[in-house]
């Protein structure tokens, strides 16, 4: 608190930090301890269910997350790329790379939706599943779920941004700000992809 | 008068002439603010008026009441209230109060209306967002009262909706749809509440003016931004537990109802799960979730006491680290509420020791009221009596606690009446005093008229000592082992024989009487409204920047000028000084600054 005792200055901005920003990053705390309470749900039906389910071969279902892994972290380069040319000014530049990262995340959904359709058809809903502990689907589909109504609504969010900032409508910071959301929902899956998927292959 | 110079960015919209757009769908945190309290009375009376179903029943277990058939068909068949109606009134009653009466008019409505004035702002950070929450808490309300209507009415399984009660939908008549819609509604209030949460934060860091350090903020300001903080960190786990819970209803998971389960004599098809997750989450948003409805009352309070004892707040830093403390302490005590479910007596202890140390901010707080009082030139308007009548009723629910905090004392207290005398003590009529001090002092800035003082008092004298009938006797039957959430005593002896049903026809009394009281208050409000006596700039003589403009304020507050802060919050009495007042707006050497 270093306003304590000299002036303050007022204004938009103190400590360096934009209205809209400062609000992303507030939504971001929030959805962070969303996810948080539902990770420490899943490990906490886990640890009291002592013959949780290992299914997950190495082929299809550890690569096929790992690639979706692959396409969410390259879309966080892409946003980084989209971030720095808006800052420069460089509104068709940015709203290309903005494509790009859209092209990440919808690649991330489509491989997903596959996956799901996939364990569907091996009889793993969230009531049952082949291999006893019903609680295995319902944890995997909540948080996968989850996480993939948050890249869609990236992606929605993002076309918005591109369209708009490549039209001369919004600010950078719109484009800064967009970014976190994205950061953040591709930070939610590095916890999703070892607590879920890895933990859950099965052993040889 | 928006398009004049404004720095402040983001919020630089002109004022609307329409009605929909002034009236309905504002962006103006002032109408936003009216717009949460209103609902706020709505939402009072309906809770008011279920829980006089409530005591009526207790007393009058057989009594024949023919409207409420025709108000609850299955529930009251010829008139008789059902032991299952009784419980789906007590969970309305818990869930309308704490979230639309509680959460909502301290919080977003006297936030709404005073946080962006107090801090020199022309409105909000986002007041779209704004907007938005308002609406959506609206569409919440609605859906809650719809539970009422849907077959099986009304959810039994308190405000708390402990699992595997709240999760299968065949544990009875209220558990059908109407369980189902209330979490909707929960969710729906989560989700508003983040949205109102991060716009407060944002606001009180960002739109502060000139000279408005984070030290020379009233207390209402402080209590609202960290209610805000701890609103934004735990709606986001409720809205998880909720995802869960309903995902237990509708998609037929398990994470909260364990295996082998027998309901109706059916054995269900749910393995796998535990209630006490239910419990770990539900607590983890629930615990804060008291804090967000006392905070904002502790800091009208503060600013009440300090305005009419005519003196500086006593002790001002230490009230800001108080409300700090008791904010973050708050997030580290959800285990109190499970002592009895099932807990290693070692996290037990752990849990026990934060609890007890909560105690500490809060008697610095009251002791710092008392300070504050102690030598004033008291002026006894009627929201200064509501402000000192919340202190009395914070030590008396304080102290209750006290007793509650410590497992073996709450082994035995649990589940009886002592709990429901403590919680409603503390969180409801307490926080209730704060409202009704915010109401009384915040009235003339709000609709430019006074309320009338006699009614207020006489107001105040009927609920004061009305409130401690109908709840002290309350603590003594959890003493002798009252069970709660008995819908009557029919039956159970050593209750029937022992006096209790004298003791809660006393208190049905003392509650007509005090509901009674209210028509006072809801009659000044309206009066007041269109007959009151015009309220000059500044009627209390107080020195916070919503006084400096007009009653009630226009449309970007300040006119499109930027006040300029050269004073602590609560400058009374300054040796020297011309008034015994200094604003926070006078220019700077009016009199030495500093608390």
């Amino acid at each position: 608190m270093a306003d304590v005792t000299t002036g303050w200055g007022g204004g938009a901005a103190p400590y360096a930090v934009n209205s809209k920003k400062l609000g992303m990053w507030l939504f971001v705390i929030s959805d962070a301890l969303t996810f948080s309470a539902l990770l420490v749900a899943y490990s906490y039906v886990r640890m009291s269910n002592p013959n949780w389910p290992m299914p997950f071969e190495m082929d299809p279902a550890i690569i096929g997350a790992t690639i979706m892994t692959f396409c969410l972290l390259s879309s966080s380069v892409t946003m980084v790329m989209a971030v720095s040319a808006a800052h420069r000014g460089l509104r068709a530049t940015a709203a290309k790379w903005i494509l790009a990262t859209m092209a990440g995340g919808l690649a991330f959904v489509v491989l997903h939706t596959r996956e799901w359709l996939h364990l569907i058809h091996e009889g793993v809903t969230p009531f049952q599943n082949p291999w006893g502990v019903p609680l295995f689907g319902a944890t995997f589909f909540t948080l996968t779920g989850l996480h993939m109504t948050h890249v869609i609504c990236g992606v929605v969010y993002l076309s918005v941004i591109a369209f708009g900032f490549g039209r001369g409508k919004f600010q950078s910071i719109d484009v800064e700000v967009s970014g976190l959301y994205w950061h953040f929902v591709d930070l939610v899956w590095m916890f999703i992809f070892p607590l879920v998927y890895l933990m859950s292959n099965k052993m040889p | 008068m928006a398009e004049q110079a404004h720095t402040h960015e983001a919020h630089a919209h002109a004022a609307p002439t329409g009605f929909i757009r002034k009236y309905i769908f504002s962006l103006d945190h002032k109408i936003i603010g009216l717009q949460y309290y209103f609902l706020a009375v709505v939402a009072v009376i309906v809770g008011m008026f279920l829980s006089l179903l409530m005591r009526w029943h207790l007393v009058w277990p057989t009594a024949k009441i023919g409207w409420l058939e025709t108000l609850f068909p299955a529930g009251a068949a010829g008139g008789v209230m059902t032991p299952e109606l009784y419980l789906s009134l007590m969970t309305m009653h818990g869930t309308i109060m704490v979230f639309f009466v509680l959460t909502t008019a301290p919080q977003s409505g006297f936030g709404n209306y005073v946080l962006p004035i107090q801090i020199g702002a022309a409105d909000m950070a986002f007041p779209v967002l704004n907007m938005l929450s308002f609406w959506i808490t609206f569409l919440s309300f609605v859906v809650m009262i719809a539970a009422f209507f849907v077959t099986g009415g009304a959810p039994l399984s308190g405000w708390t909706a402990y699992p595997p009660l709240s999760a299968l939908t065949e544990t009875g008549p209220g558990q059908q749809s109407g369980q189902t819609l209330w979490i909707l509604s929960l969710a729906l209030f989560s989700a508003a509440s983040l949205l109102g949460a991060l716009n407060f934060i944002t606001t009180t860091l960002d739109l502060r003016t000139k000279g408005l350090s984070l030290m020379r903020m009233p207390l209402t300001c402080w209590t609202w931004f960290i209610t805000a903080i701890l609103g934004l960190l735990a709606f986001a786990v409720l809205l998880a537990g909720g995802v869960l819970l309903i995902m237990d209803r509708v998609a037929g998971t398990s994470f909260f109802v364990p295996g082998g389960l027998v309901v109706s004599d059916k054995v269900i098809n749910h393995s796998g799960g535990s209630p006490l997750l239910w419990q770990h989450l539900f607590w983890f948003f629930g615990h804060p979730e008291v804090y967000i409805a006392i905070l904002p009352g502790m800091g009208v309070v503060s600013q009440v006491l300090s305005t009419f004892s005519r003196k500086p707040i006593f002790g001002y830093r230490a009230m800001v680290f108080a409300i700090i403390a008791i904010g973050a302490l708050g997030f580290g005590v959800w285990g109190h509420h499970m002592f009895i479910s099932g807990m290693s007596p070692y996290s037990a202890m752990a849990f026990s020791v934060l609890t007890m140390s909560i105690g500490v901010p809060s008697a610095i707080k009251t002791f710092n009221w008392i300070g504050t009082l102690w030598g004033g030139k008291i002026r006894f308007t009627s929201a200064m009596m509501f402000a000192i009548g919340f202190v009395s009723l914070f030590v008396t629910g304080g102290l209750s606690g006290i007793f509650l905090g410590q497992p073996p004392v709450d082994l035995f207290f649990h589940d009886t009446y002592f709990v429901v005398a403590h919680f409603h003590m503390i969180m409801g009529v307490a926080s209730i005093f704060g409202m009704f001090a915010g109401t009384y002092y915040w009235f003339p800035k709000m609709f430019g008229r006074m309320m009338n003082e006699g009614l207020g008092k006489l107001h105040f004298w009927i609920t004061f000592v009305g409130v401690y009938a109908i709840f002290t006797p309350m603590h003594y039957l959890g003493l002798f082992g009252h069970p709660r959430r008995y819908s009557e005593i029919t039956g159970v002896n050593y209750l029937a024989k022992s006096g209790a049903g004298e003791i809660h026809l006393f208190m049905t009394i003392a509650a007509l009487i005090t509901v009674g009281a209210q028509l006072l208050f809801f009659f000044n409000l309206f009066w007041s409204l269109f007959k009151g006596k015009k309220a000059p700039v500044n009627p209390w003589e107080s020195t916070t920047l919503e006084w400096t403009v007009p009653s009630p304020p226009p449309h970007d507050n300040f006119g499109g000028y930027e006040p300029v802060v050269n004073h602590g919050p609560y400058e009374y009495s300054v040796p020297g000084a011309p008034k015994d007042y200094v604003m926070q707006s006078d220019p700077a050497g009016v009199a030495a600054t500093g608390h």
